[in-house]
């Protein structure tokens, strides 16, 4: 099997045995970008420079037979606005076109202690604001299962890295299904941690009450082993939250007998292709045969966490972007008459539409006199979906539903229309309102496309989602699957 | 509750935006349309409901007040549009 095809355990597997060594992954890892990154954009900015020095380092460790670390020797992406030290993180915007982070976020530092080999920076939807990494100010990402279509967003280009071989796993964002979207729509496994579970220094802030970093990987067993070296307590992130970070790969076990699986009856509803039902449901009779129990459970506020996520993000997101204001760092406008005016030419000009509009919705649900109407009224909202969660918690140990309505659409199809995009994300703003985690696993396919599979677990729950995730895998082959593209 | 092209333009100003004519008129229809589905929320009663800014409650969480090193000014400073001796450089603010 070619280098970028394997799963990261396996190629960790054969880096410990000798079979192959850092510089021959790292290498079959850049032959490939060269090779098919042109067609699919998955990459804004490439560091094989140092990814080749750092996998000499990881011989040369192999070689004195020191035992390798989590991910020692392993290629990946990292999403474009995580921050990397010396090397630049854009966000996909003109405003950041031409930043470098003086540091690195605490997940990169991580994962370079884990031995990881960072490849590159991962295209995406400009701020993260987008659904199908068509609102990259730099290039579109493309789907590697069919180029004409989206790879979803806006962790577009981590996902779309992953599936054409380009990156091992990366790392992304989720903020509304940032992450889960993507990985549905490029046939990979991708978590959505629970709120507070990895660290978010140096994660360039859309909204923070919403925000998690994540992964893609191209297995469950490779998403134990990226959580375990990312997850954890960070006194550089408050928000992080002070729990043990269990040994993630002790969960992967194919025994899911008495586990009660929940059926939200309002993820099922209408707007849902029939092939991502049928995929989805599929699934929840494969996971009874395994031994699991199935109860349908109600979640009445679901149908309105879509209009709380529209109003709390994008308020969040006018507040954490007034700090480009041109002055510190980020695009200045080369014509201004005074300082109010260069404000206002540099965040006109450095901004594209969808990061306009959301800072004009935000600004709106946030201004005098409709406050309390938009703003309060959907905090309040934002306890109610909460319940939904808790009271479901109570009778299951997680839940399962479609990811995306859709499998991916053509490029182009929804971009004139906001609302229609927006509507993609009814099944993945609850987990972001609620702060629990979810993980996208493939599940089926439609007309060559890939469908996800959305498990749903209660707060600092990862384990169960990897056990019922690994269980599936165990008994499906979708996950093994990899695209034409290139051939 | 639609949106006027006016609130467009009072909001953009609030926002540090400026927007062409024509930008003015589809931004008004697209917020329309976007404020318009999220009226949906007034079907609920939320009287009696909390508000819940934080997904999980976090309590104050309080480190040791050691120094430590910071970032040095010139790291700071690289990313500066403009800059002259160890300061961001900015336009005149207040007329001599």
């Amino acid at each position: 099997m070619d280098i970028y095809n394997m799963k990261a355990h396996e190629i960790k597997d054969k880096l410990q045995k000798k079979e192959i060594s850092a510089a021959q992954v790292v290498k079959a890892y850049i032959d490939r970008i060269e090779k098919v990154d042109g067609k699919v954009g998955a990459y804004l900015e490439k560091d094989f420079d140092n990814a080749v020095d750092k996998a000499a380092v990881i011989d040369k460790k192999i070689s004195l037979g020191e035992d390798l670390q989590g991910l020692a020797g392993i290629p990946c992406a990292i999403k474009d606005n995580i921050s990397t030290k010396n090397v630049k993180t854009t966000c996909a915007s003109l405003m950041l076109e031409n930043y470098v982070p003086p540091y690195d976020a605490t997940v990169v530092e991580r994962l370079n202690n884990s031995g990881a080999i960072m490849l590159g920076k991962a295209n995406m939807d400009e701020f993260a604001m987008g659904s199908s990494n068509e609102n990259s100010a730099f290039k579109k990402v493309r789907n590697p299962w069919d180029l004409d279509r989206v790879p979803g967003g806006s962790s577009g280009g981590s996902a779309a890295s992953v599936a054409a071989g380009e990156a091992a796993f990366s790392l992304g964002s989720d903020t509304g299904g940032s992450i889960r979207q993507p990985a549905s729509y490029c046939n990979l496994v991708g978590i959505k941690p629970t709120y507070g579970r990895v660290s978010r220094y140096g994660l360039i802030a859309f909204a923070s009450s919403l925000d998690q970093i994540g992964a893609f990987t191209k297995d469950v067993e490779d998403m134990a082993l990226v959580l375990n070296s990312i997850a954890g307590r960070d006194y550089k992130d408050s928000t992080s939250y002070n729990i043990k970070t269990p040994d993630y790969t002790k969960s992967l076990s194919e025994d899911i007998r008495g586990m009660k699986i929940g059926i939200p009856v309002q993820y099922f509803g209408e707007g849902i292709d029939d092939d991502v039902k049928k995929s989805v449901l599929d699934s929840i009779e494969l996971l009874k045969s395994m031994g699991a129990e199935a109860i349908e459970v109600d979640m009445p506020y679901t149908e309105y966490a879509l209009a709380v996520y529209y109003i709390l993000s994008s308020a969040e997101a006018s507040s954490n972007l007034a700090r480009y204001d041109g002055i510190r760092y980020g695009y200045r406008s080369k014509n201004y008459d005074d300082s109010i005016d260069l404000y206002i030419k540099s965040r006109s000009e450095g901004f594209g539409d969808e990061v306009k509009r959301r800072i004009m919705l935000g600004t709106y649900t946030l201004s005098s006199g409709y406050y309390d109407a938009y703003y309060n009224k959907a905090l309040k909202v934002r306890s109610l979906v909460k319940k939904d969660f808790e009271n479901a918690f109570k009778k299951c140990d997680c839940l399962v539903s479609p990811v995306s309505p859709t499998t991916p659409f053509k490029i182009g199809e929804k971009i004139d229309d906001p609302m229609s995009m927006y509507m993609l994300d009814v099944c993945t703003v609850p987990i972001n309102i609620a702060g629990v985690c979810a993980m996208s696993i493939p599940c089926g396919f439609s007309n060559g496309l890939p469908i996800g599979l959305q498990l749903i677990g209660n707060y600092f729950e990862e384990e169960k989602l990897l056990k019922v995730g690994y269980a599936y895998q165990k008994n499906t082959n979708w996950h093994n699957l990899n695209p034409k593209v290139g051939e | 509750m639609g949106i006027s092209a006016d609130d467009v333009k009072y909001v953009a100003q609030l926002s540090r935006l400026e927007f062409k004519e024509d930008e003015i008129e589809k931004f008004t229809k697209d917020l329309s349309s976007i404020v318009g589905y999220v009226n949906k929320l007034n079907e609920l009663d939320t009287e009696d409901v909390e508000a819940l800014v934080n997904p999980i409650y976090i309590e104050n969480d309080f480190r040791e007040d050691d120094i430590k090193d910071s970032l040095d000014r010139e790291n700071v400073l690289l990313n500066a549009p403009e800059k002259e001796e160890g300061y961001f450089k900015v336009p005149t603010v207040i007329e001599g």
